[in-house]
């Protein structure tokens, strides 16, 4: 393609975006939006997949009928998130098994906020509370994007969430209800939860090399502050309903803007985090890569069995 | 028309249901592929709902609720076969032992259809539903990875070797099993371990596995002889729940 044909369609694409038009799987898009879409959309994947497991460690001892089995279902959900999101970045040209292999090999980035310990009960609560209120927060922007496949899966995602939040503050509202030390285990999880749930909606706008661009393209429709700050303005209300104590002094409403104003995150941390290096980062990926080692022989089996080799069967990657 | 002892049949399949549903979600996360992690999870679930389904009748007859039963009773008072309390092994053993689980389930609930008990047979039809998917994946399972590759044959026969006589305790007659078969409630465990042999028999032929030959079935769990798995996984059970006893979670 001549210089001056990848100008006008890129002209017409940035227009059909301006428009509010979606673009679907076999659009022309520039490589540029094409790249960013796969890294996005397979990190966001990455994290359903990995963030089965902070959770997933207190299937075995939820405490009654209830908690267990919405517990399973809830990390269920999240097995089925990341089938989604890889089916969506499939659209794109990738495949499964490309993504889940830069993910074991540590090439792949996930939401920082899965790479810290899960010690207590109460981690479930606050995690399914918190945790999945910023997500829900990001993928109401994100449903709103510009690629077809992507948005339509955050609007299905969105709606799954919604009933991870009541799991997650259901099992809240019985803790804080509870017994001193039930209260306790409650408060002790939002303290070490509060910094790394904010940190989720990524660096701040000043320094966050993607925004501009993505926001551009519509790939991202808010910035990551705006989420940032739409996250606290509704989670810290619902906190302190709870008689429960926000971790920051300075945690306010501003009179003037009506937002709530709160000490930032260490972004530093953030960054360690993010590039593999948090509490429990080698712990998730080690347990990754044994699931994946362990199962090898039966993705194998089953490819030989519909005479295919696994190198094509992007389904049982 | 209900018999004074039946609830001791309700407990021993409510334990079975809970002490799978249990090991099967230990699957959740880390299945070989995301396709066997939504369907295990959802095994799991399903599982884990039966037992409340029995443990809901027994407290009818009772008075203990589902949760005191599963998260408040020793577990050497749990009478589940030690088939279900045995460690989730590889993905044969769970496959295989789920697809031996699955046909025991439904050869078990057609015979409740014809009870003189109405909870049993109304529970049967509704548990029956389910069960039909149940064993549509995991038979679907035995006869691709039963001999796909020399890897999954090797793999799915030891699956077969170490469970088919775990599996027959299942059948292990109930303490008061006699009154029962009497009064009408149930087919004698004898007649179901029959007709189990001759569902899983083809499905497994179809893909070259052979059941052992020389075998005792692996009894006890309804006697409550149980093994350390079962105190172990009881223990992780009841972890959280124990810490504040009748407290609300």
């Amino acid at each position: 393609m001549s210089e001056q044909d990848e100008k006008e369609h890129l002209a017409e694409f940035e227009a059909r975006i301006a428009r509010g038009e979606k673009v679907e799987p076999g659009d022309w898009m520039p490589e540029e939006y094409r790249h960013n879409l796969i890294r996005m959309i397979g990190q966001h994947a990455h994290s359903e997949i990995v963030g089965q497991l902070p959770e997933g460690k207190w299937i075995p001892f939820a405490p009654g009928f209830r908690r267990k089995l919405t517990l399973i279902a809830k990390v269920q959900d999240e097995a089925g998130h990341g089938q989604l999101l890889y089916r969506a970045a499939e659209t794109l040209g990738a495949t499964r098994q490309e993504m889940i292999e830069e993910l074991l090999a540590g090439k792949a980035k996930y939401s920082n906020v899965f790479n810290y310990p899960t010690p207590t009960w109460a981690d479930v609560g606050v995690i399914g509370w918190l945790v999945d209120t910023a997500a829900v927060v990001n993928q109401s922007m994100l449903a709103q994007g510009s690629y077809g496949p992507y948005a339509r899966a955050m609007r299905r995602i969105c709606y799954e969430e919604a009933f991870h939040i009541k799991q997650g503050y259901d099992a809240v509202v019985a803790l804080a209800k509870g017994t001193p030390e039930q209260r306790a285990m409650a408060q002790d999880a939002v303290n070490r939860w509060w910094y790394p749930t904010l940190m989720m909606s990524g660096p701040p706008d000043k320094i966050s090399e993607h925004t501009e661009r993505a926001m551009r393209w519509r790939i991202k429709t808010k910035t990551n502050d705006q989420v940032r700050q739409e996250f606290v303005d509704l989670i810290v209300p619902q906190i302190r309903a709870l008689g429960l104590d926000v971790p920051d002094a300075e945690c306010a409403p501003d009179k003037a803007t009506g937002h709530y104003q709160f000490t930032r995150p260490d972004w530093n941390e953030l960054k360690r985090v993010v590039n593999g290096d948090g509490p429990c980062n080698a712990e998730r990926i080690a347990a990754r890569r044994k699931a994946h080692d362990d199962g090898r022989w039966v993705r194998e089996a089953l490819a030989a069995k519909s005479g295919q080799s696994t190198k094509t069967a992007p389904l049982l990657a | 028309m209900t018999t004074p002892t039946i609830e001791s049949l309700l407990l021993a399949m409510a334990d079975d249901e809970l002490v799978l549903g249990h090991r099967n979600a230990e699957w959740t996360g880390h299945s070989p592929i995301l396709e066997e992690d939504i369907a295990f999870s959802n095994i799991a679930q399903d599982e884990i709902g039966h037992a409340l389904i029995w443990y809901t009748a027994y407290e009818k007859l009772a008075g203990r609720s589902p949760d005191q039963m599963a998260f408040e009773r020793p577990w050497n008072e749990f009478t589940c076969a030690r088939f279900v309390t045995y460690p989730k092994g590889d993905f044969a053993y769970t496959v295989v032992r789920q697809f031996f689980f699955d046909v025991a389930e439904e050869v078990r609930l057609r015979s409740f259809l014809a009870s003189s008990s109405e909870v049993l047979r109304s529970s049967a039809a509704k548990i029956l539903k389910e069960e039909a998917y149940h064993r549509l994946h995991t038979q679907g399972l035995v006869e691709r990875l039963g001999d796909a590759t020399e890897e999954s044959r090797r793999r799915m026969q030891a699956g077969v070797t170490a469970a088919y006589a775990q599996a027959l305790g299942l059948f292990e007659a109930l303490p008061d099993e006699a009154v029962l078969v009497a009064g009408g409630v149930m087919t004698p465990n004898i007649e179901l371990a029959r007709s189990w042999i001759e569902a899983v028999a083809p499905v497994l032929r179809s893909v070259s596995l052979t059941p052992p030959v020389a075998l005792t079935a692996d009894a006890g769990g309804r006697r409550k002889k149980h093994l350390p798995d079962l105190e172990q996984l009881v223990t992780d059970l009841q972890s959280v729940y124990r810490l504040v006893p009748g407290g609300a979670w």
